[in-house]
Protein backbone atom coordinates (compact mmCIF):
# COMPACT_ATOMS: atom_id res chain seq x y z
CA UNK A 1 0.00 0.00 0.00
CA UNK A 2 3.04 2.24 0.95
CA UNK A 3 5.08 1.51 -2.26
CA UNK A 4 1.91 2.55 -4.53
CA UNK A 5 0.98 5.76 -2.54
CA UNK A 6 4.52 6.91 -2.44
CA UNK A 7 4.61 7.64 -6.23
CA UNK A 8 1.42 8.98 -6.11
CA UNK A 9 2.15 11.41 -2.80
CA UNK A 10 5.05 13.01 -5.27
CA UNK A 11 3.41 13.55 -8.33
CA UNK A 12 0.66 15.29 -6.34
CA UNK A 13 3.95 17.09 -4.36
CA UNK A 14 4.92 17.96 -7.82
CA UNK A 15 1.74 19.01 -8.78
CA UNK A 16 1.97 21.57 -5.71
CA UNK A 17 5.35 22.66 -6.59
CA UNK A 18 4.34 23.52 -10.17
CA UNK A 19 0.97 25.45 -8.78
CA UNK A 20 3.14 27.75 -7.10
CA UNK A 21 3.37 30.25 -10.11
CA UNK A 22 5.46 29.97 -12.98
CA UNK A 23 9.16 29.62 -11.87
CA UNK A 24 9.17 31.28 -8.74
CA UNK A 25 10.41 29.06 -6.30
CA UNK A 26 8.91 28.26 -2.85
CA UNK A 27 10.82 30.16 0.02
CA UNK A 28 11.83 26.80 1.82
CA UNK A 29 11.51 23.17 1.20
CA UNK A 30 12.59 20.25 3.62
CA UNK A 31 11.97 16.46 4.01
CA UNK A 32 13.39 14.04 5.97
CA UNK A 33 15.76 10.95 5.72
CA UNK A 34 13.03 9.25 6.47
CA UNK A 35 9.17 9.49 7.08
CA UNK A 36 8.35 6.24 8.93
CA UNK A 37 10.63 5.34 12.01
CA UNK A 38 9.45 1.14 12.49
CA UNK A 39 9.84 0.15 16.35
CA UNK A 40 11.42 -3.46 15.47
CA UNK A 41 12.28 -5.49 18.70
CA UNK A 42 15.41 -4.65 18.59
CA UNK A 43 14.74 -0.98 18.69
CA UNK A 44 16.60 1.14 20.73
CA UNK A 45 16.05 5.10 19.61
CA UNK A 46 16.95 6.21 16.15
CA UNK A 47 17.62 9.70 14.57
CA UNK A 48 15.94 11.58 11.62
CA UNK A 49 17.75 14.25 9.98
CA UNK A 50 15.72 16.95 8.75
CA UNK A 51 16.76 19.17 5.72
CA UNK A 52 16.43 21.51 3.11
CA UNK A 53 17.05 24.33 1.08
CA UNK A 54 15.63 28.05 1.04
CA UNK A 55 15.54 30.66 -1.81
CA UNK A 56 18.58 33.39 -1.46
CA UNK A 57 17.24 35.55 0.98
CA UNK A 58 18.67 36.18 3.98
CA UNK A 59 16.66 34.31 7.40
CA UNK A 60 17.10 32.05 9.91
CA UNK A 61 15.29 28.41 10.23
CA UNK A 62 13.08 26.98 13.09
CA UNK A 63 11.82 23.62 13.18
CA UNK A 64 8.90 22.46 15.40
CA UNK A 65 8.54 18.67 15.58
CA UNK A 66 5.00 17.76 17.11
CA UNK A 67 3.66 14.43 18.20
CA UNK A 68 0.59 12.67 18.87
CA UNK A 69 -1.85 14.58 21.08
CA UNK A 70 -2.62 12.16 23.98
CA UNK A 71 -3.82 13.56 27.39
CA UNK A 72 -1.17 12.97 30.08
CA UNK A 73 -1.71 13.31 33.96
CA UNK A 74 0.77 14.26 36.58
CA UNK A 75 0.55 13.06 39.63
CA UNK A 76 1.65 14.99 42.97
CA UNK A 77 3.44 12.86 45.58
CA UNK A 78 2.88 14.16 49.20
CA UNK A 79 3.80 12.64 52.62
CA UNK A 80 1.29 11.21 54.49
CA UNK A 81 1.73 9.51 57.77
CA UNK A 82 5.17 8.79 56.66
CA UNK A 83 4.64 6.89 53.16
CA UNK A 84 4.77 9.00 50.12
CA UNK A 85 0.99 8.89 48.01
CA UNK A 86 0.14 10.32 44.86
CA UNK A 87 -1.96 12.97 46.21
CA UNK A 88 -2.84 15.81 43.58
CA UNK A 89 -3.25 15.42 40.19
CA UNK A 90 -3.65 17.27 37.28
CA UNK A 91 -4.78 16.23 33.40
CA UNK A 92 -3.09 18.01 30.45
CA UNK A 93 -5.77 17.17 27.75
CA UNK A 94 -4.25 16.22 24.60
CA UNK A 95 -0.75 17.79 24.06
CA UNK A 96 1.92 16.32 21.85
CA UNK A 97 3.67 13.81 23.60
CA UNK A 98 6.46 14.51 21.21
CA UNK A 99 7.98 17.99 20.94
CA UNK A 100 10.95 19.69 19.87
CA UNK A 101 12.28 22.61 18.10
CA UNK A 102 15.58 23.85 16.39
CA UNK A 103 16.53 26.75 15.36
CA UNK A 104 19.93 28.64 13.43
CA UNK A 105 19.73 30.95 16.48
CA UNK A 106 17.92 31.81 19.65
CA UNK A 107 14.07 31.55 19.37
CA UNK A 108 14.10 35.21 20.84
CA UNK A 109 16.21 36.69 18.72
CA UNK A 110 14.03 35.17 15.69
CA UNK A 111 10.80 35.45 16.33
CA UNK A 112 8.53 37.99 18.42
CA UNK A 113 6.87 36.34 21.53
CA UNK A 114 3.43 36.76 19.95
CA UNK A 115 4.02 34.98 16.82
CA UNK A 116 5.90 32.24 18.50
CA UNK A 117 2.22 32.09 20.56
CA UNK A 118 0.11 31.79 17.63
CA UNK A 119 2.30 28.82 16.29
CA UNK A 120 2.86 27.19 19.43
CA UNK A 121 7.00 27.51 19.17
CA UNK A 122 8.95 26.80 21.89
CA UNK A 123 7.96 24.74 25.54
CA UNK A 124 7.29 27.98 26.86
CA UNK A 125 4.87 29.37 24.59
CA UNK A 126 2.83 25.81 24.38
CA UNK A 127 -0.33 26.15 25.14
CA UNK A 128 -0.46 23.40 28.01
CA UNK A 129 -3.55 23.88 30.07
CA UNK A 130 -4.09 22.03 32.90
CA UNK A 131 -7.69 20.87 34.85
CA UNK A 132 -8.63 18.42 37.36
CA UNK A 133 -9.81 15.16 36.57
CA UNK A 134 -13.70 16.49 35.96
CA UNK A 135 -12.38 19.23 33.19
CA UNK A 136 -12.41 22.46 35.07
CA UNK A 137 -9.00 24.77 34.64
CA UNK A 138 -6.85 24.70 38.10
CA UNK A 139 -5.76 27.66 39.27
CA UNK A 140 -2.58 29.86 38.44
CA UNK A 141 -0.20 28.39 40.66
CA UNK A 142 -1.56 24.72 41.02
CA UNK A 143 -1.16 25.27 37.02
CA UNK A 144 2.45 26.25 37.26
CA UNK A 145 3.62 24.06 39.42
CA UNK A 146 2.12 21.04 37.27
CA UNK A 147 3.08 22.14 34.04
CA UNK A 148 6.72 22.65 35.12
CA UNK A 149 6.97 19.03 36.13
CA UNK A 150 4.95 17.80 33.26
CA UNK A 151 7.95 19.36 31.24
CA UNK A 152 10.75 18.32 33.58
CA UNK A 153 9.82 14.55 33.43
CA UNK A 154 9.13 14.75 29.49
CA UNK A 155 12.47 16.55 29.18
CA UNK A 156 14.12 13.85 31.33
CA UNK A 157 13.00 11.03 29.20
CA UNK A 158 14.12 12.86 26.04
CA UNK A 159 10.57 13.47 24.75
CA UNK A 160 10.66 17.32 25.14
CA UNK A 161 14.09 17.84 23.85
CA UNK A 162 15.04 21.02 25.18
CA UNK A 163 17.10 21.98 21.80
CA UNK A 164 17.42 19.27 18.85
CA UNK A 165 20.65 20.44 17.99
CA UNK A 166 20.99 23.62 16.64
CA UNK A 167 20.05 24.12 12.74
CA UNK A 168 23.22 24.04 10.60
CA UNK A 169 23.09 26.13 7.38
CA UNK A 170 25.35 25.88 4.27
CA UNK A 171 26.07 28.77 1.94
CA UNK A 172 23.14 30.03 3.69
CA UNK A 173 20.98 27.92 1.60
CA UNK A 174 20.74 24.29 2.87
CA UNK A 175 20.18 23.62 5.72
CA UNK A 176 19.48 20.38 8.64
CA UNK A 177 19.13 18.96 11.87
CA UNK A 178 19.26 15.75 13.51
CA UNK A 179 15.62 14.90 15.27
CA UNK A 180 16.98 12.77 18.21
CA UNK A 181 13.71 10.04 19.00
CA UNK A 182 14.61 7.81 22.32
CA UNK A 183 13.40 4.00 22.25
CA UNK A 184 10.03 5.46 24.71
CA UNK A 185 9.30 7.67 21.77
CA UNK A 186 5.36 7.68 21.49
CA UNK A 187 3.63 5.62 18.33
CA UNK A 188 1.26 7.61 15.89
CA UNK A 189 1.68 10.44 13.10
CA UNK A 190 4.29 13.43 14.21
CA UNK A 191 4.43 16.79 11.70
CA UNK A 192 7.34 18.05 11.06
CA UNK A 193 6.92 22.05 10.62
CA UNK A 194 9.95 24.25 8.97
CA UNK A 195 9.71 27.83 9.42
CA UNK A 196 11.56 30.59 7.13
CA UNK A 197 12.04 33.65 9.13
CA UNK A 198 12.98 37.48 8.16
CA UNK A 199 13.44 39.95 10.50
CA UNK A 200 10.34 38.08 12.67
CA UNK A 201 7.93 37.34 10.11
CA UNK A 202 7.47 33.95 8.78
CA UNK A 203 7.68 34.08 4.68
CA UNK A 204 8.14 30.71 4.13
CA UNK A 205 7.01 27.19 5.99
CA UNK A 206 6.98 23.35 5.31
CA UNK A 207 4.99 20.98 6.93
CA UNK A 208 6.28 17.05 6.06
CA UNK A 209 4.81 13.80 7.96
CA UNK A 210 6.54 11.58 10.21
CA UNK A 211 5.12 8.42 11.08
CA UNK A 212 5.95 6.09 13.69
CA UNK A 213 4.42 3.07 14.36
CA UNK A 214 5.38 -0.51 15.93
CA UNK A 215 6.22 -3.09 12.85
CA UNK A 216 6.95 -6.35 12.89
CA UNK A 217 6.70 -8.83 15.46
CA UNK A 218 6.32 -6.18 18.20
CA UNK A 219 3.29 -4.47 16.45
CA UNK A 220 1.77 -7.98 15.90
CA UNK A 221 2.31 -8.79 19.67
CA UNK A 222 0.65 -5.19 20.73
CA UNK A 223 -1.92 -5.41 18.16
CA UNK A 224 -2.77 -8.95 19.49
CA UNK A 225 -2.61 -8.13 23.17
CA UNK A 226 -4.74 -4.69 22.53
CA UNK A 227 -7.21 -6.13 20.15
CA UNK A 228 -7.74 -10.00 20.43
CA UNK A 229 -6.87 -9.80 24.15
CA UNK A 230 -8.88 -13.23 24.64
CA UNK A 231 -6.97 -15.11 22.00
CA UNK A 232 -3.55 -13.32 23.33
CA UNK A 233 -4.54 -14.34 27.10
CA UNK A 234 -4.96 -17.81 25.79
CA UNK A 235 -2.04 -17.87 23.89
CA UNK A 236 0.14 -16.64 26.95
CA UNK A 237 -1.19 -19.48 29.18
CA UNK A 238 -0.73 -22.32 26.87
CA UNK A 239 2.48 -21.06 26.18
CA UNK A 240 3.24 -20.91 29.53
CA UNK A 241 2.18 -24.20 30.42
CA UNK A 242 3.88 -25.82 27.39
CA UNK A 243 7.09 -23.86 28.59
CA UNK A 244 6.83 -25.32 32.34
CA UNK A 245 5.78 -28.80 30.92
CA UNK A 246 8.66 -29.07 29.02
CA UNK A 247 10.68 -27.92 31.41
CA UNK A 248 9.76 -30.41 33.73
CA UNK A 249 10.09 -33.40 31.20
CA UNK A 250 13.69 -32.37 30.41
CA UNK A 251 14.88 -31.86 34.02
CA UNK A 252 13.41 -35.06 34.93
CA UNK A 253 15.30 -36.60 37.38
CA UNK B 1 23.81 -5.58 26.02
CA UNK B 2 20.84 -7.00 23.94
CA UNK B 3 17.99 -4.42 23.54
CA UNK B 4 14.93 -5.62 23.57
CA UNK B 5 11.28 -3.65 22.54
CA UNK B 6 8.44 -4.71 25.12
CA UNK B 7 5.49 -4.32 23.05
CA UNK B 8 3.11 -3.99 25.86
CA UNK B 9 5.22 -2.40 28.66
CA UNK B 10 6.07 0.42 25.04
CA UNK B 11 10.33 0.33 26.10
CA UNK B 12 13.38 -1.37 25.44
CA UNK B 13 15.40 -3.17 27.93
CA UNK B 14 18.07 -5.55 28.27
CA UNK B 15 17.35 -9.15 27.81
CA UNK B 16 20.51 -10.25 29.65
CA UNK B 17 19.64 -8.77 32.47
CA UNK B 18 15.75 -9.73 32.28
CA UNK B 19 16.89 -13.41 31.52
CA UNK B 20 19.56 -13.17 34.28
CA UNK B 21 16.84 -11.76 36.92
CA UNK B 22 14.25 -14.91 36.24
CA UNK B 23 17.47 -16.88 36.41
CA UNK B 24 17.80 -15.81 39.77
CA UNK B 25 14.33 -15.94 40.45
CA UNK B 26 14.18 -18.99 39.49
CA UNK B 27 17.38 -20.12 41.26
CA UNK B 28 15.22 -19.36 44.54
CA UNK B 29 12.44 -20.52 43.84
CA UNK B 30 14.06 -24.21 43.56
CA UNK B 31 15.92 -23.48 46.28
CA UNK B 32 12.98 -22.91 48.39
CA UNK B 33 10.26 -24.45 46.69
CA UNK B 34 7.94 -20.90 46.63
CA UNK B 35 7.06 -19.57 43.16
CA UNK B 36 9.86 -16.51 43.36
CA UNK B 37 7.07 -14.21 42.29
CA UNK B 38 7.36 -12.22 45.39
CA UNK B 39 10.75 -11.48 44.52
CA UNK B 40 10.12 -11.12 40.76
CA UNK B 41 7.88 -8.28 40.84
CA UNK B 42 9.30 -5.91 42.89
CA UNK B 43 12.51 -6.66 41.22
CA UNK B 44 10.31 -5.93 37.75
CA UNK B 45 9.88 -2.30 39.67
CA UNK B 46 13.38 -1.54 40.62
CA UNK B 47 14.00 -1.89 36.92
CA UNK B 48 11.54 0.76 35.88
CA UNK B 49 9.09 -1.94 33.87
CA UNK B 50 5.78 0.00 34.83
CA UNK B 51 4.06 -1.77 38.12
CA UNK B 52 1.14 -3.09 36.24
CA UNK B 53 2.94 -4.62 33.53
CA UNK B 54 5.29 -6.29 36.34
CA UNK B 55 2.16 -7.43 37.53
CA UNK B 56 0.39 -9.23 34.77
CA UNK B 57 3.42 -10.62 33.24
CA UNK B 58 4.82 -11.95 36.56
CA UNK B 59 1.55 -14.03 37.15
CA UNK B 60 1.81 -15.50 33.67
CA UNK B 61 5.83 -16.63 34.39
CA UNK B 62 4.29 -18.00 37.50
CA UNK B 63 2.23 -20.44 35.81
CA UNK B 64 5.22 -21.82 34.25
CA UNK B 65 7.05 -22.20 37.13
CA UNK B 66 4.48 -23.83 39.20
CA UNK B 67 3.44 -26.52 36.09
CA UNK B 68 7.07 -27.38 36.25
CA UNK B 69 7.02 -27.94 39.59
CA UNK B 70 3.75 -29.88 40.26
CA UNK B 71 4.62 -32.52 37.70
CA UNK B 72 7.49 -33.44 39.98
CA UNK B 73 5.56 -32.90 43.25
CA UNK B 74 2.80 -35.30 41.52
CA UNK B 75 5.50 -37.67 40.99
CA UNK B 76 5.96 -37.83 44.33
CA UNK B 77 2.14 -38.14 45.72
CA UNK B 78 2.34 -34.97 47.36
CA UNK B 79 -0.70 -32.90 46.04
CA UNK B 80 -3.91 -33.18 47.83
CA UNK B 81 -6.16 -32.20 45.27
CA UNK B 82 -9.28 -32.23 46.80
CA UNK B 83 -7.84 -29.64 49.29
CA UNK B 84 -6.11 -27.82 46.12
CA UNK B 85 -9.85 -27.97 45.04
CA UNK B 86 -11.69 -25.79 47.70
CA UNK B 87 -8.73 -23.85 47.78
CA UNK B 88 -8.75 -22.61 44.26
CA UNK B 89 -12.91 -22.57 44.27
CA UNK B 90 -11.72 -19.86 46.44
CA UNK B 91 -8.75 -18.70 44.50
CA UNK B 92 -11.28 -17.77 41.28
CA UNK B 93 -13.71 -15.57 43.42
CA UNK B 94 -10.48 -13.87 45.25
CA UNK B 95 -8.67 -13.32 41.88
CA UNK B 96 -11.66 -12.01 40.23
CA UNK B 97 -12.83 -9.63 42.95
CA UNK B 98 -8.75 -8.90 42.75
CA UNK B 99 -8.66 -7.91 39.17
CA UNK B 100 -11.63 -5.61 39.24
CA UNK B 101 -9.85 -3.60 42.46
CA UNK B 102 -6.96 -3.84 39.92
CA UNK B 103 -8.40 -1.77 37.41
CA UNK B 104 -10.50 0.59 39.77
CA UNK B 105 -7.12 1.21 41.02
CA UNK B 106 -5.25 2.02 37.98
CA UNK B 107 -7.78 4.42 36.75
CA UNK B 108 -7.51 6.61 40.45
CA UNK B 109 -3.72 6.37 40.54
CA UNK B 110 -3.02 4.62 43.60
CA UNK B 111 -2.16 0.96 41.71
CA UNK B 112 1.31 1.45 42.52
CA UNK B 113 1.36 2.47 46.16
CA UNK B 114 -1.23 -0.51 46.77
CA UNK B 115 0.84 -2.98 45.04
CA UNK B 116 4.18 -1.23 47.83
CA UNK B 117 2.00 -1.62 50.33
CA UNK B 118 0.48 -4.87 50.17
CA UNK B 119 3.90 -6.23 49.50
CA UNK B 120 5.73 -4.63 52.40
CA UNK B 121 2.76 -5.91 55.12
CA UNK B 122 2.83 -9.51 53.74
CA UNK B 123 6.81 -9.72 53.19
CA UNK B 124 6.69 -8.40 56.99
CA UNK B 125 4.31 -11.04 58.73
CA UNK B 126 5.33 -13.53 57.12
CA UNK B 127 8.91 -13.22 57.05
CA UNK B 128 8.73 -11.94 60.09
CA UNK B 129 6.64 -15.76 61.35
CA UNK B 130 8.84 -17.39 59.26
CA UNK B 131 12.49 -15.90 61.33
CA UNK B 132 10.62 -16.68 64.90
CA UNK B 133 9.39 -20.26 63.63
CA UNK B 134 12.61 -21.35 62.20
CA UNK B 135 14.95 -19.38 64.96
CA UNK B 136 12.83 -21.10 68.06
CA UNK B 137 12.77 -24.46 66.39
CA UNK B 138 16.75 -23.84 65.76
CA UNK B 139 17.23 -23.33 69.53
CA UNK B 140 14.83 -26.23 70.89
CA UNK B 141 16.68 -28.96 68.43
CA UNK B 142 13.69 -30.29 67.06
CA UNK B 143 12.17 -30.53 64.02
CA UNK B 144 9.51 -27.56 63.21
CA UNK B 145 5.81 -28.41 62.29
CA UNK B 146 5.93 -32.06 62.56
CA UNK B 147 3.92 -32.38 65.53
CA UNK B 148 0.09 -32.36 63.64
CA UNK B 149 -1.36 -28.79 64.41
CA UNK B 150 -4.99 -28.26 63.21
CA UNK B 151 -7.29 -26.08 63.46
CA UNK B 152 -8.19 -27.43 66.86
CA UNK B 153 -5.91 -24.90 68.06
CA UNK B 154 -8.69 -22.41 67.42
CA UNK B 155 -11.99 -22.75 69.08
CA UNK B 156 -13.59 -20.71 66.55
CA UNK B 157 -12.71 -22.64 63.43
CA UNK B 158 -14.09 -25.78 64.94
CA UNK B 159 -17.33 -24.30 65.13
CA UNK B 160 -17.54 -23.27 60.93
CA UNK B 161 -19.77 -24.87 59.26
CA UNK B 162 -19.18 -27.91 56.57
CA UNK B 163 -16.84 -29.57 57.61
CA UNK B 164 -15.22 -31.60 54.91
CA UNK B 165 -12.47 -34.68 55.33
CA UNK B 166 -9.15 -34.59 53.30
CA UNK B 167 -7.98 -37.80 53.18
CA UNK B 168 -4.63 -37.07 52.22
CA UNK B 169 -3.86 -34.60 54.78
CA UNK B 170 -5.49 -36.43 57.08
CA UNK B 171 -7.85 -33.36 58.16
CA UNK B 172 -11.30 -33.04 59.21
CA UNK B 173 -12.58 -28.96 58.73
CA UNK B 174 -14.70 -26.89 57.69
CA UNK B 175 -14.33 -26.23 53.98
CA UNK B 176 -15.12 -22.54 54.86
CA UNK B 177 -11.66 -22.21 55.92
CA UNK B 178 -9.74 -23.02 53.04
CA UNK B 179 -12.60 -21.27 50.59
CA UNK B 180 -11.89 -17.70 52.50
CA UNK B 181 -8.01 -18.36 52.15
CA UNK B 182 -8.91 -19.26 48.66
CA UNK B 183 -10.50 -15.73 48.71
CA UNK B 184 -7.99 -13.70 50.23
CA UNK B 185 -4.93 -15.30 48.28
CA UNK B 186 -6.79 -14.97 45.12
CA UNK B 187 -7.02 -11.16 45.45
CA UNK B 188 -3.32 -10.75 46.45
CA UNK B 189 -2.20 -13.29 43.51
CA UNK B 190 -4.49 -10.07 41.25
CA UNK B 191 -2.52 -7.05 42.75
CA UNK B 192 1.21 -8.43 43.80
CA UNK B 193 1.57 -10.49 40.63
CA UNK B 194 2.11 -13.41 42.95
CA UNK B 195 1.39 -17.18 43.01
CA UNK B 196 0.50 -16.22 46.72
CA UNK B 197 2.46 -19.40 47.96
CA UNK B 198 4.53 -17.54 50.31
CA UNK B 199 1.04 -16.75 52.32
CA UNK B 200 -0.91 -19.73 51.70
CA UNK B 201 2.19 -21.96 52.87
CA UNK B 202 2.29 -20.81 56.00
CA UNK B 203 -1.58 -20.34 56.34
CA UNK B 204 -2.32 -24.33 54.77
CA UNK B 205 0.69 -24.86 58.10
CA UNK B 206 -0.18 -23.01 60.74
CA UNK B 207 -4.44 -22.25 60.20
CA UNK B 208 -5.33 -25.76 58.77
CA UNK B 209 -2.81 -27.96 60.11
CA UNK B 210 -1.90 -29.83 56.89
CA UNK B 211 1.11 -31.98 56.75
CA UNK B 212 4.28 -29.91 54.91
CA UNK B 213 4.83 -32.53 52.96
CA UNK B 214 1.69 -32.29 51.26
CA UNK B 215 1.84 -28.32 51.26
CA UNK B 216 3.92 -27.07 48.58
CA UNK B 217 2.43 -29.51 45.93
CA UNK B 218 -1.06 -28.90 47.08
CA UNK B 219 -0.40 -25.23 47.13
CA UNK B 220 1.31 -25.55 43.36
CA UNK B 221 -1.35 -27.33 42.01
CA UNK B 222 -3.77 -24.47 43.28
CA UNK B 223 -1.11 -21.47 42.48
CA UNK B 224 -1.26 -22.80 38.78
CA UNK B 225 -5.37 -22.70 38.57
CA UNK B 226 -5.70 -19.07 40.25
CA UNK B 227 -2.27 -17.74 37.78
CA UNK B 228 -4.64 -19.15 35.09
CA UNK B 229 -7.63 -17.78 35.63
CA UNK B 230 -5.83 -14.33 36.89
CA UNK B 231 -3.50 -14.13 33.98
CA UNK B 232 -6.89 -14.50 31.43
CA UNK B 233 -7.91 -11.65 33.40
CA UNK B 234 -5.65 -8.97 33.48
CA UNK B 235 -4.85 -9.85 29.63
CA UNK B 236 -8.57 -8.91 28.74
CA UNK B 237 -9.46 -6.31 31.13
CA UNK B 238 -5.93 -4.56 31.81
CA UNK B 239 -3.93 -5.52 28.89
CA UNK B 240 -0.73 -5.62 31.47
CA UNK B 241 0.45 -8.57 30.40
CA UNK B 242 3.46 -8.72 28.20
CA UNK B 243 4.47 -12.23 26.04
CA UNK B 244 8.22 -10.76 25.33
CA UNK B 245 8.60 -9.59 28.45
CA UNK B 246 7.14 -12.67 29.93
CA UNK B 247 9.23 -15.23 27.41
CA UNK B 248 12.49 -13.40 28.52
CA UNK B 249 11.37 -14.43 32.64
CA UNK B 250 10.34 -18.03 31.81
CA UNK B 251 13.94 -18.84 29.64
CA UNK B 252 15.96 -17.44 33.00
CA UNK B 253 13.04 -19.41 35.62
CA UNK B 254 13.89 -22.77 33.91
CA UNK B 255 17.22 -22.75 34.38
CA UNK B 256 17.25 -21.14 37.67
CA UNK B 257 14.72 -23.16 39.22
CA UNK B 258 16.86 -26.44 38.28
CA UNK B 259 19.69 -24.74 39.58
CA UNK B 260 18.47 -23.83 42.77
CA UNK B 261 16.41 -27.16 43.55
CA UNK B 262 19.86 -28.87 43.57
CA UNK B 263 21.49 -26.64 45.69
CA UNK B 264 18.85 -26.75 48.23
CA UNK B 265 18.96 -30.47 48.51
CA UNK B 266 22.67 -29.57 50.02
CA UNK B 267 21.45 -27.06 52.52
CA UNK B 268 18.93 -28.53 54.16
CA UNK B 269 15.17 -28.00 55.71
CA UNK B 270 15.68 -25.58 58.50
CA UNK B 271 18.49 -23.78 57.85
CA UNK B 272 17.04 -23.11 54.05
CA UNK B 273 13.45 -21.45 56.53
CA UNK B 274 15.98 -19.08 57.99
CA UNK B 275 17.18 -18.10 55.14
CA UNK B 276 13.99 -17.31 53.26
CA UNK B 277 12.69 -15.36 56.35
CA UNK B 278 15.52 -13.35 56.32
CA UNK B 279 15.37 -12.64 52.43
CA UNK B 280 11.29 -11.95 52.58
CA UNK B 281 12.65 -9.46 55.01
CA UNK B 282 15.33 -7.97 53.04
CA UNK B 283 12.95 -7.58 49.94
CA UNK B 284 10.61 -5.73 52.45
CA UNK B 285 12.74 -2.98 53.94
CA UNK B 286 14.01 -2.34 50.41
CA UNK B 287 10.05 -1.72 49.69
CA UNK B 288 10.39 -0.19 52.68
CA UNK B 289 12.75 2.55 52.10
CA UNK B 290 11.71 3.52 48.99
CA UNK B 291 8.07 4.32 50.57
CA UNK B 292 9.24 6.41 53.41
CA UNK B 293 12.72 8.15 51.60
CA UNK B 294 11.75 11.44 50.14
CA UNK B 295 11.14 10.82 46.12
CA UNK B 296 13.84 11.88 43.72
CA UNK B 297 10.70 13.67 41.53
CA UNK B 298 7.65 13.77 43.70
CA UNK B 299 5.69 14.01 40.67
CA UNK B 300 5.00 11.48 37.77
CA UNK B 301 3.67 11.29 34.26
CA UNK B 302 0.97 8.79 32.59
CA UNK B 303 -0.46 8.75 29.14
CA UNK B 304 -4.22 8.38 29.08
CA UNK B 305 -5.20 6.44 26.02
CA UNK B 306 -8.90 7.35 25.22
Amino acid sequence: MRKLLSPLLACLGLLALSGDGAGAARPVVADLSNHLVAITTGFSGTHVLVFGATDDRKGDIVMVVRGPRETHVVREKVRVAGVWVNRNAAEFPAIPAYYAVAATAPLNAVMPWEIRKRHGIGVEALPLAATDSSGRALGEEASRRFRSALVRIKQQAGLYPEALGLVSTLENRLFRAELDLPATVPVGSYSVEVYFVQEGQVIGAEITPLFVSKTGFSADVYDFAMYSAARYAFASILFAVFAGWAAALVFRR
Amino acid sequence: MIQMYLPVAEMSVDAVVIVGMGALVGFTSGLFGVGGGFLLTPLLIFLGIPPSVAVGSGTNQIIASSVSGVIAHFRRGNVDVKMGGVLLAGGMVGSGLGVLLFNLLKTVGQIDLTIRLSYVIFLASVGGLMLVESVVSLIRRRPAASKPRGPDNFAWAARLPWPMRFPKSGLYVSAVLPLGMGVAVGILVAIMGVGGGFIMVPAMIYLLGMPTQVVIGTSLFQIIFVTVATTFMQATLNHNVDAVLTLLLIAGGIVGAQWGARAGARIGGRNLRILLALLVLGVCSGLVGELIATPEDPYSVVVVRS
